[in-house]
């Protein structure tokens, strides 16, 4: 019998990572991250938890603390957001070369400026090409059930690179949800103690991350998308594994909802996907075929099961709460790429949703339902992302030929 | 050469690397004018200059042809030639 408690969705991250026994937690504070390592923190004073906790003066330290962490083959994890996650940028891009196996918590805020704690994915989309594989939940159990997953999958032989679990800020962080737990024993049975085959050792000196020329690098780099591109299969295995541990399954690299005859499917990630569900029953009690395709798993991207899922759509609608600027957002990006010269290919409309906290309700999803049904219409794919929710009559002087959302 | 798993290389093995293909000036040593000296012994960044039976000899699997050596030689004895590839 598992035990359930209602507690914040930061306190439930904190007891998974304690279930999976880091050697090394680093930790340097940033909203609304901070209440992860803060309950870490106690646990190890408390005597529940035995784990080397390091205070470090930046996020690039708590990067580096962990990546060498890693390299001396001890099982590491940190957390943080936003700036935080940027200021790590560098290290996390060596760390996936180094093939270094850790764990990371991205807790999803905006990028400044304007400076802001809301919610929104530019953070982790940021980090996207690093080589850290990259999973987002919908709830705190999911999130509880992701980082023990994580660090299973981060240390497959064949995969070795660093997982984040990014989860979105406030909305799951500091919320009190229903979280269920495994039994100590059942995370050790799972997730057996880190061994890597290569560490650093005194007795046996070796370098990490050495020089590499013209004639091997591409080899380095090609090595990484090999193992991320294997994972796609292994990932499924070890959610699948735990599913059978836990008696629950959130599916795969995706989850699909309602997809199979579905005309119009909406493809989101995070928080929100709760409330798309919500307004996708509704629109199915009247009649109307709208499925939902939740990305668990971004990188590696998981375009195979989405194909699987989009076969009979007409239009698929993305909800990208990250944009690049002078283009579009992430997830319409990568699945047009992968969609572009396939027959019978649906048409894609580009929604951004959920800036900076905008609010993600049931009224804005089913303005991109009907925005999708019009692009259903016309068969024409919008110039331009649609920006759901924009408020145009608030933007300064000089913007006003903003032609977003115009059909052709 | 196959490359590992996060780059990792055993230490002190530095000279399995040669790093000589980056030159792309040559230092060529005329013998008849070396004083034996040893300043492009000393100058050299990369140990690349030896003392074989009494007579400095450059070492072309390491040489990265920065031309300190020709530079800094007294006798001139050094002179930097275009490598061909």
């Amino acid at each position: 019998m598992q035990e359930t408690e209602v507690l914040e969705g930061s306190e439930a991250v904190a007891f998974a990572v304690k279930a999976c026994r880091p050697q090394v937690i680093s930790a340097y504070p940033i909203s609304p991250q901070t209440h992860i390592v803060e309950a870490l923190a106690r646990m190890i004073a408390d005597g529940e938890m035995d784990s080397e906790y390091v205070r470090v003066e930046s996020e690039f330290s708590a990067a580096s603390v962990i990546s060498g962490a890693s390299a001396a083959g001890s099982r590491s994890y940190t957390a943080s957001s936003s700036q935080g996650l940027l200021l790590m940028t560098e290290v996390l891009y060596a760390s996936a070369g180094m093939r270094l196996p850790f764990v990371i918590t991205g807790v999803n805020r905006a990028i400044s400026v304007p400076i802001s704690i809301q919610v929104d994915h530019q953070d982790t989309i940021s980090l996207r090409d690093s080589g850290v594989i990259q999973f987002y939940v919908e709830s705190s159990q999911e999130a509880y059930d992701t980082h023990i997953a994580a660090f299973k999958i981060a240390e497959d032989p064949g995969i070795l690179l660093p997982v984040s679990v990014c989860m979105d800020g406030w909305i799951l962080t500091h919320s009190y949800e229903r979280v269920s737990f495994l039994e100590q024993e059942e995370v050790d049975r799972f997730l057996p103690p880190f061994k890597p085959k290569n560490f650093l050792d005194v007795n046996d000196p070796k370098s990490w991350g050495s020089y590499a020329e013209e004639d091997v690098l591409m080899e380095f780099k090609y090595s990484i998308h090999r193992a991320m591109q294997y994972g796609k299969e292994r990932i499924k295995e070890i959610f699948s594994e735990l599913a059978t541990i836990t008696g629950r399954d959130h599916g795969g690299l995706i989850e699909a909802y309602r997809t199979r005859d579905a005309e119009v499917i909406l493809v989101a990630m995070g928080s929100m996907v709760g409330t798309i569900k919500e307004a996708i029953d509704k629109l199915r009690s009247q009649g109307q075929r709208v499925g939902l395709i939740k990305i668990r798993c971004y990188r590696p991207f998981p375009f195979e099961d989405i194909l699987d899922n989009i076969k009979v759509a007409k239009v698929v609608a993305v909800m990208d709460a990250n944009f690049s600027m002078g283009s579009e957002g992430a997830l319409g990006m990568d699945l047009k790429a992968k969609l572009c010269g396939r027959r019978g290919a649906p048409l894609v409309l580009d929604c951004v949703a959920g800036l900076g906290g905008r609010e993600v309700n049931e009224k804005r999803v089913l303005e991109i339902v009907e925005r999708a049904r019009e692009v259903e219409e016309s068969g024409l794919p919008l110039d331009e992302p649609y920006w759901a929710g924009l408020r145009p009559e608030i933007l300064p002087e000089g913007a006003e030929n903003d032609r977003q959302g115009k059909i052709g | 050469m196959k490359i590992t798993l996060g780059a990792v290389v055993k230490g002190g093995t530095s000279l399995n690397y040669k790093t000589g293909s980056w030159r792309d000036q040559r230092p060529v040593l005329n013998i008849e004018l070396c004083k034996a000296c040893g300043v492009c012994e000393s100058v050299c960044p990369d140990g690349a200059v030896h003392l074989v039976n009494e007579a400095y000899r450059i070492g072309y699997d390491y040489c990265k042809g920065c031309g300190l050596c020709a530079y800094e030689c007294p006798a001139d004895a050094i002179q930097m030639v275009a490598e061909e590839k």
